[in-house]
Order: structure tokens, then sequence, then C-alpha cells
């Protein structure tokens, strides 16, 4: 306890670059779902292709694809963009099932009701679809953002720094402390995300909420 | 990415005790008895809740709350406080290996849990009516019909093992991770990415058994199982329509 109280700007800072390293591909990986989901629900042969595909991706351990990103990018390994992209990987793979099972989920009724209003495609998906399955979509969003938060301090063994700094810091000197602080400190990062995907969840579908009696 | 085949290419890097063959044994040594150990603990839990309805809140709570731990830190803990009790190489083999158990259990049980309450209702039914005891109800009904979901839980910890056990070379514990923590020890990408590549390589052919297992030791009467769980976790999702196909 003392010791989180004599570092607490460290920790702050540290947990700002973590949180900002966990989000950045959370919505990167959204944006990126969303199409592909799209393109997996509209065409049938595509599924298994895209969400196999992303899948295979998911199975590669953390540090490993950490390590292989460079190969990739051009990067240097203490570059924070193989941790963002190596994230947007994983939060792709996640979410390009579930957005597919979330647009799969909307009642075809619906969809023919839309259609019989002269809502376009383009429109339809915006306006009933995609909204419909928000709730489906943000049960994965939350998996995603709170396996992002304990994955990103995997790249603590590689340098880059965040509160799995705390881990190695604390290892190398035989000190548990700062490791139980980040420990704690990931574990509230964590719950500050999933509570806020809940709650922006509940703003967005309000025809949810329970009408009190 | 020449490096990487340099040093894939070296023949000194294919032999002896730090050799890749080796280290891959034992990567798959710390896994398989991970693996057994979660499997021995979390299946009959995840039966008996299943079957009983008793604890049901607790696998979800321990699943999601697991996955918001950092594992890297509660390797580092263990070691520290645990390691110093015991003498030599057991001193990071069993700190590693429990963290590893304790992260292996609520997949496991997830899916155990979530093949017995997605049982269908009926079949329960039919098996009592025929004079069943639960115990056999249990065993004779719910464990083949949830033995797809049991795999698939085995199957994303298996991942989820193989993938940590990586992380385990940083406290000094065998395994290919040792290639990726020596290599970036020297400044020797070469081996860094050539390790990485590996383990990739052995997580993706550990699945890809997983799956196959999978279909195998499915009763053809249950028909083809479901789309195998993937993510940690989907399991208690995808319960409700577990045997829809």
């Amino acid at each position: 306890m003392t010791w989180f109280l004599d570092h607490l700007d460290d920790v702050a800072s540290l947990t700002v670059t973590h949180a900002v390293l966990s989000v950045i591909p959370l919505l990167i990986g959204l944006l990126l779902a969303l199409p592909l989901g799209w393109l997996a629900r509209r065409y049938r042969w595509l599924r298994t292709p895209l969400v196999a595909g992303t899948g295979l991706l998911y199975t590669i351990p953390s540090l490993a694809l950490f390590i292989l990103m460079p190969l990739i990018l051009g990067t240097g390994i203490l570059d924070p963009l193989n941790v963002v992209v190596a994230l947007t990987l994983y939060t792709v793979a996640l979410l390009v099932r579930t957005v597919a099972d979330g647009l799969a989920a909307v009642p075809e009724e619906v969809l023919q009701a839309a259609t019989a209003m002269g809502i376009g495609r383009v429109r339809r998906f915006f306006t009933v679809e995609l909204p419909l399955a928000v709730p489906v979509i943000s049960a994965g969003l939350r998996v995603a953002a709170v396996s992002n938060v304990s994955i990103v301090s995997v790249a603590a063994l590689l340098g880059i720094a965040q509160l799995g700094s705390l881990f190695t810091d604390g290892f190398a000197r035989d000190f548990v402390d700062p490791i139980v602080v980040g420990i704690f400190a990931c574990m509230v990062l964590a719950a500050v995300l999933d509570l806020t995907i809940l709650g922006l969840t509940r703003a967005a579908t309000p025809w949810l909420r329970r009408v009190p009696a | 990415m020449n490096l990487v085949w340099t040093w894939l290419g070296d023949p000194a890097n294919w032999q002896g005790y730090d050799g890749i063959p080796v280290r891959i044994v034992e990567h798959l040594a710390y896994s398989a008895v991970t693996l057994l150990l979660a499997a021995l603990i979390g299946i009959p839990l995840g039966l008996w809740i299943g079957h009983t309805g008793h604890g049901r809140i607790v696998v979800v709570n321990l699943v999601n709350g697991m996955r918001s731990v950092p594992t890297l830190g509660l390797l580092f803990v263990a070691v520290l406080v645990v390691g110093p009790l015991l003498a030599g190489d057991v001193a990071f083999l069993v700190p590693s290996i429990f963290v590893l158990v304790v992260l292996a259990i609520p997949p496991i049980m997830a899916g155990a849990y979530a093949g017995v309450e997605g049982v269908d209702p009926g079949a329960r039914d039919a098996a009592r009516g025929m004079g069943m005891r639960p115990a056999q109800v249990l065993v004779r009904v719910e464990l083949p019909c949830a033995l797809p979901l049991i795999f698939g839980g085995l199957r994303s910890a298996a991942l989820q093992v193989v993938a940590t056990a990586t992380l385990a070379a940083s406290v000094s514990l065998g395994g290919l991770g040792r290639f990726l923590i020596d290599g970036q020890a020297y400044r020797d990408y070469g081996q860094m990415a050539a390790g990485a590549m590996l383990v990739a390589a052995l997580a993706m052919a550990v699945d890809l058994v997983f799956a196959a297992v999978q279909r195998l030791v499915v009763s053809p009467g249950l028909g083809a199982p479901r789309t195998t769980e993937r993510f940690p976790g989907r399991g208690l999702a995808a319960r409700s329509g577990a045997f829809a196909s």
C-alpha cells in the first residue's frame, strides 16, 4: 500500500498508456469487423472462410504475435504499433463472428416490415439491422475489451511500457508490491471498460429498458 | 525474414538439451500435465454444477472474472511467493503449473456445465422414466450429450495453456518460450521470430488436433456438433443453441 501511494504518478501514467493501447485496437477492430461480419452474414459461402480464417489468428499466442509483427509491418520490436495491430487482429477475430451472429438474430419480419415501408438496403442496415444487433455485438465487444487489457500487459516482456511493466519490474527486483498493484490496476481498468460498454449499450437500446410499472 | 530462415536452418538449433525438438516436447509436456490436472478438477465440478444447478452464478462470474486477471502478473506473483518455499528447478515448475491449471479450470468447467445444462430435458426425463438413478442419468445420458461442449471447453483451455506456457519462459521454465525470451536477452531477433513462428505453429496444430478429436468422440446420434467453441467463455453464450443442428 505504501509503495502504491509513493508511486501514484507512475501507476497513473502507465494506466493511461495501458488504456490507450487497449481501446484503440478495440475501436479499429469494431470498425473492421462490422463490414466483415456483414459480408459473412450476407454471403453464406463467405462465412466459413471469414470466421475460420480470423479464428485461426486467434490461436496465435500474444507474445508470438507481438514478435512477428515487425516482420510484417517493418517496425522496430519496441514499437507500440506492434501491440496495436496485433490486438486489432484479435479484436477482429472475436467480433466478425459476433457481428454475423448479431445480424442473423434480427427477425426476418422486421426486415420485411422495413422494406415494405420503403426503406432502402443501406438505410435499413444502419437504422434497423445494426441497432437491433447491438446487444449481441456489445456482448462480444465486452469480452474483447476485457481480454485486450490482459493481453496488453504481456508486451512488457518486450519492453513496451504499460501496466505490465510493473510485473517485469517487480519480478526483476524480487518485489511483490508493484506486481499486485499492477494486477489490481489491470482488473480495475478492465472493469471500467466493461461498465462503459454496458452503459453505452443501455443508452443505445432504449427499447430494452423495462418501463417501471 | 532472412534472419529467421538462417536460424531455423542452422542444424545446431535442432540438437541437444536446448534444441527445437526438446523445447517442443517440454512445451507439450507442460501443457498436457496442466490440461490433465485442470480437467480432473474442472470436468467433475462442471458436471456437478450442471446436474444439480447449484453454483450457476459462480461459474459465470469465475469465467468472466478470470478473463480480466493479467496472466503475466499472476505468474510472477506465484513464482515470487511460492518459489522460495521450494528448492531447485521445482521452484519455478510448481508455481508455473499451478497458475496454468488455475487459468485452465474456468473454460473447462464452463464447457462441462454448459454441456449438461443444454441437454434436452426430454432425454433427461426419459432416462428418469426408465428408472435410472440420478448418478446413472448423469453418466449415461447427460455426459455423452455434453461431450461436444466439454471438448469445446478443453479446446479453448488448451489454447490458453499453450499460450501461457510460452510466457512461463520468463520465469525460467523451458518450452518454446525460451527462444522468445532468450532471443530478446541476446538481442537476436532471428531466434525470437523463429521461436514465435514455432509457437504459433504449435498452437494451431494443437487446436486442429482438438478439433479432430472433438469430431471423433461425439456420438453420431447427436449429429454434427454445433460450430466449435473457439473463444473462451463463449460456451455459456452458445448453450441455448448447443444442439440446434
